[in-house]
């Protein structure tokens, strides 16, 4: 991928208070409006979860949109949004050099130990 | 994996693991707990038609909001406008719930067969000249400029009301208030925000979303002066005088419209309502058409 990285990951769920919105963002025309992956945040879970994506104009409208998609059904508390552009993923090409080393790793789990009882999540 | 897999597994989880999330979880009743006997000294047919006003708004709206399904400029859009529909169904069937059970049904109950509920009835039995919704909501959507010009409008004046309504001396009144108060601030919140971008957006966008406040500002002129209905149930504490609401609705809209570079229009020479009044206008008739047509057509029908 030749998109330019920036690494300004970790937005905060976006609060949609009572206030009127007054400030404009610029947007763009309809038939640019970009990609967005949306990740929730259920009642129970503990991560924000990625869910789908959508087009919005911009990032505001975004959440929003996201809000009307995905949480429609009380899934949520909390929503992410971000440019699928913004996103810099691994490549199906590298799987092997990626992940496969770690297969025969047998010593990183810790299975060599007893758990004791009270010790959860593990 | 330490956690859920996806929220909606832990949705499922959460609510017994019986595989129905999608069919809503975790939902409250808005009237749970809430006495619904009518306060001393209301007269029952004054509340009841004061809930036809607020449920027959929430009731058209809803249809010219879902009339843009299949037809909106984006799916994301579509969906938003068909959820701030059924927020307003919602609050229609609650009120027009209570009109029924406080006995005001008119002719309806005795067009609608037995099994349907007065809710039912009130929404697909009367007239049009039984409806007491405003002009503001029944007017045409015209294209997405207008709807979301309208939308802010009918939001903000519905807002300003319910907010003050959570007071009502009427419990179901005030609960059925507190429970629109989020609903109606998510609407109006997104229609503004539509306004900003329409009006402060391209040369066209600015253009249309300038003909929808035009077109829709003269509309404002009928929200604003009470009936007698609202002016006795105001007195005893169970309604709100619209001409209370004026001020915020006023600042609200100028200050968006405003912030999207449009162009405020005069304050429309203020009247009593027409629709309140029971003059529905030609375009509400055809509305309920389309609205009551299926149920009239076909009175006992299940889905």
């Amino acid at each position: 991928m030749s998109t330019d990285l920036t690494a300004e990951g970790g937005h905060g769920a976006v609060p949609t208070g009572p206030e009127v919105p007054v400030e404009p963002k610029a947007s763009t025309a309809r038939r640019d409006w970009p990609l967005y992956e949306v990740f929730v945040r259920g009642k129970r879970g503990l991560n924000h979860v990625h869910v789908g994506s959508l087009h919005a104009p911009d990032d505001e409208m975004a959440v929003h949109a996201a809000r009307d998609l995905y949480t429609r059904r009380n899934e949520g508390v909390s929503i992410w949004v971000v440019r699928s552009a913004d996103i810099t993923a691994s490549s199906p090409d590298e799987k092997d050099p990626m992940f496969a080393p770690n297969g025969d790793k047998v010593y990183r789990h810790p299975t060599f130990y007893e758990i004791p009882e009270n010790v959860p999540h593990m | 994996m330490g956690h859920e897999e996806t929220v909606y597994d832990a949705l499922d989880h959460a609510h017994g693991g019986e595989g129905q999330w999608a069919f809503g979880t975790g939902f409250d009743d808005p009237l749970a707990g809430v006495d619904t006997t009518v306060p001393e000294g209301i007269d029952p047919a004054d509340l009841g038609a004061y809930c036809l006003m607020l449920g027959d708004d929430a009731l058209v709206l809803c249809q010219r909001l879902t009339q843009w399904v299949t037809n909106a400029p984006e799916l994301e859009e579509e969906v938003a406008l068909a959820n701030c529909g059924l927020d307003l169904l919602g609050q229609a069937r609650l009120l027009l719930a209570r009109a029924g059970s406080v006995g005001v049904l008119g002719r309806s109950r005795t067009l609608a067969t037995d099994p349907v509920p007065d809710e039912d009835a009130l929404a697909y039995f009367r007239d049009p000249d039984e409806f007491r919704s405003s002009w503001l909501v029944a007017a045409p959507n015209g294209d997405f400029g207008q709807t979301v010009v309208r939308l802010l409008a009918a939001s903000a004046w519905r807002l300003a009301l319910f907010a003050r309504l959570r007071e009502s001396r009427d419990p179901v009144l005030a609960a059925i208030a507190a429970k629109g108060v989020p609903e109606l601030t998510y609407h109006r919140d997104h229609a503004a925000r539509w306004v900003l971008r329409l009006g402060d957006g391209t040369a066209e966008s600015h253009r249309r979303a300038q003909a929808g406040v035009d077109t829709v500002w003269p509309l404002l002129a009928d929200l604003f002066t009470a009936t007698d209905v609202e002016a006795r149930l105001a007195a005893t504490g169970v309604a709100v005088d619209p001409a209370q609401l004026r001020d915020e609705v006023r600042g609200v809209l100028t200050l968006v419209l405003e912030r999207a570079t449009l162009t405020v229009p005069a304050w429309p020479a203020e009247q009593p309502s027409r629709g309140r009044a029971g003059e529905p206008g030609p375009e509400l008739t055809a509305l309920l058409a389309d609205l009551q047509g299926l149920a009239r057509a076909h009175p006992d029908a299940v889905w």
